[in-house]
């Protein structure tokens, strides 16, 4: 079937016209329309209400450790003995698996020293998420290799600072936000 | 589609019918008159045995859905409920838990009878290539469904399947956040996986559908691999497969049974009948003995993001199989050598569930663990040469054995070959010696 020839160069910018146009509203819709679709997904303000936590550091003698729950994880607050601490301060950073502090008080790049573990100086307590950097586990407290943690899922050995000496994790146990409100208390988040 | 149809509609109203919809001639041509190859054996019946179990994992998961409560503070109480005080829940309930791993079970038979007889080979490679990608959602499905219970190994065994995806370079952490719905594992989690668990299912079904028609396109593969020539080579598949698949369906049923009502938790872990803890990693977590060959290879590379494309790869690595394997000779029948590679590479399967089940640094088989200092024969050192030697297999040994290899000489056609099993070589014919 032919098609009529009489203004056909009209018709075919108007079709053109609205072929691109038709094709662009179409692929904007469509990313404009999946976008809520994707991010009810993520955390809603529920979840993200759920923001900080407070512990009283006070109570915890030396030696001992607590477990904290934080946004559904748990976290880690370690009164270390004197010991632990010479020990993780004693290791040369070169020899660390990841040289990273990743301490979210800190900057990104800052190595990881004993001192950079920690916030405001105070290196007697630990705080970190008790989340294996590797998948997710919980790693048992004073166990492992060096002292430190060790993962069970796969096998991950920290040392007293938290930092990744063997196995497959990749990264030292993270150090959340965290701050001192008063000499003996912090804030988390 | 309903070129092998002796459809004839009888009554004025049949004939009405099919003028409209002609569901039916498509149902005769493709379900009852279906040219079969005549000679194939039991593994072929696990196709009706999958769609079957596919249909029993729907039935058992609809009616577990009406008493089930996808929260964090009553999933796990609402599963004792349903076991406890839902008439017949008992049963329903182990019927869908084991019925899982029957489901895995008859999937991998057909995998490796694909594989065996080289189903995967032209004109199949699509074919094969949907049911790798129904593998996948198979698993992605399963995974889903172990976590709704809420225990602590479907917590745990969701936190670290979840947290593969952190792997993934620079948008890793805003990938799991996003999976998850939150910091951890949790409500939101929980919520939308039983959301995806009730879907994927009817994906499945979909692409059970897009598979059997891959299959009528160039019809069954066989055991002797080679291709129908003529209608002596058929039989319809109704009633002579109909029969043959609904017999094995029986016994299927019957080891199913077996497990539901006499062992219905032996391929559970008990640690499954603890509340999940966010706060308390099992000592041990493994996953379903399904996925434990998976589980080996990933631990078996230190190294986080390795472990996880390895992982990914041993199953993706199934799509182009089709053109990894260079013989032209489709049956493993024929393939002296290759039948022996075959069951080497079944036999490393295994020892990867094996060693994907044991503590990594244990010794390997004693299982106790390994002394500090010199060499050890580990699981975890194992399972890196079980690891190895699976990609080398579908890498190295398929591709350079199928240009080496010899073949034995092939029938001339189905047909010659069922009659040359039953009978003494015919005079004049070529003596084709099928194996087993």
């Amino acid at each position: 079937m032919g098609i009529v020839a009489t203004g056909e160069h009209a018709d075919s910018d108007r079709r053109d016209f609205l072929y691109i146009a038709t094709g662009a509203v179409g692929a904007v819709g469509v990313a404009l329309t999946a976008w809520p679709f994707i991010s009810q997904m993520n955390p809603d303000a529920s979840v993200l209400a759920l923001a900080n936590v407070d512990v009283d550091l006070g109570p915890i003698a030396e030696g001992q450790s607590v477990t904290i729950k934080w946004r559904g994880n748990p976290v880690f607050v370690r009164h270390r003995t004197a010991k632990e601490i010479e020990e993780a301060r004693a290791v040369p950073i070169d020899e660390l698996k990841d040289p990273l502090a990743r301490n979210n008080n800190l900057k990104e790049s800052d190595p990881a020293t004993d001192i950079n573990r920690v916030v405001g100086g105070k290196e007697q307590f630990l705080v970190m998420m008790g989340v294996c950097t590797h998948l997710g586990c919980v790693p048992l407290g004073e166990q492992g290799d060096y002292g430190g943690w060790y993962c069970p899922c796969h096998g991950s050995h920290y040392d007293t600072a938290g930092r990744i000496r063997k196995g497959p994790a990749p990264e030292n146990l993270l150090v959340p936000r965290y701050e001192y409100i008063s000499d003996t208390k912090i804030r988390i988040g | 589609m309903g070129g092998h149809s002796s459809y004839q509609p009888k009554s004025a109203f049949a004939k009405w019918f099919h003028e409209r919809l002609p569901i039916m001639d498509l149902i005769q041509g493709q379900a009852l008159d279906f040219p079969t190859p005549k000679n194939l054996n039991y593994f072929w019946t696990f196709g009706g045995i999958l769609t079957m179990m596919l249909g029993a994992q729907l039935l058992t998961g609809i009616v577990l859905a009406m008493h089930y409560t996808p929260h964090v503070t009553m999933a796990f109480d609402s599963i004792e409920h349903i076991r406890r005080d839902v008439n017949y829940g008992n049963i329903i309930q182990k019927l869908h838990a084991n019925g899982a791993s029957m489901f895995f079970l008859a999937v991998y038979i057909h995998i490796f009878r694909g594989m065996y007889y080289g189903s995967y080979k032209a004109p199949r490679e699509i074919l094969w290539m949907i049911g790798v990608i129904i593998l996948l959602v198979m698993m992605a499905t399963a995974f889903m469904g172990y976590v709704l219970p809420w225990g602590q190994m479907s917590f745990w065994g969701a936190k670290v399947i979840t947290n593969l995806f952190s792997a993934i370079p620079f948008f890793g952490d805003s990938i799991v956040t996003w999976l998850w719905g939150g910091f951890a594992v949790d409500n939101p989690t929980l919520n939308r996986f039983y959301s995806l668990h009730y879907l994927l299912p009817f994906v499945l079904a979909g692409l059970v559908g897009l598979h059997i028609w891959a299959l009528h396109v160039p019809g069954n593969n066989n055991p002797t691999g080679v291709s129908v020539k003529s209608g002596q080579d058929t039989v319809p598949f109704h009633p002579y497969y109909t029969m043959k698949d609904a017999f094995a369906i029986g016994v299927f049923l019957i080891v199913y049974c077996l497990f539901v009502f006499f062992a219905p938790d032996y391929m559970g872990h008990p640690v499954n009948y603890e509340m999940a803890d966010p706060l308390k990693t099992p000592a041990h977590i493994v996953p379903e003995w399904y996925f434990l060959p998976f589980y080996a290879i990933l631990r078996s590379i230190d190294n986080k993001l390795l472990g996880v494309i390895a992982m990914f790869a041993s199953i993706l690595l199934l799509l182009v199989l089709p053109w990894l394997d260079t013989s032209r000779v489709r049956s493993g029948t024929y393939r002296p050598v290759f039948k022996q590679f075959f069951w080497i590479l079944v036999l490393d399967c295994l020892l990867l569930g094996y060693i994907g089940s044991r503590v990594p640094d244990n010794l390997f088989w004693v299982d106790t663990p390994s002394h500090e200092g010199g060499f050890a024969l580990t699981n975890k050192l194992v399972g890196q040469i079980a690891t190895l030697y699976y990609f080398v297999h579908f890498l190295i040994i398929l591709p350079i054995l199928g240009l080496l290899e010899t073949p034995k000489p092939m029938p001339a056609s189905i047909s010659e070959a069922v009659l040359a099993k039953n009978k003494p070589a015919l005079p004049g014919h070529k003596a084709a010696v099928p194996a087993e």
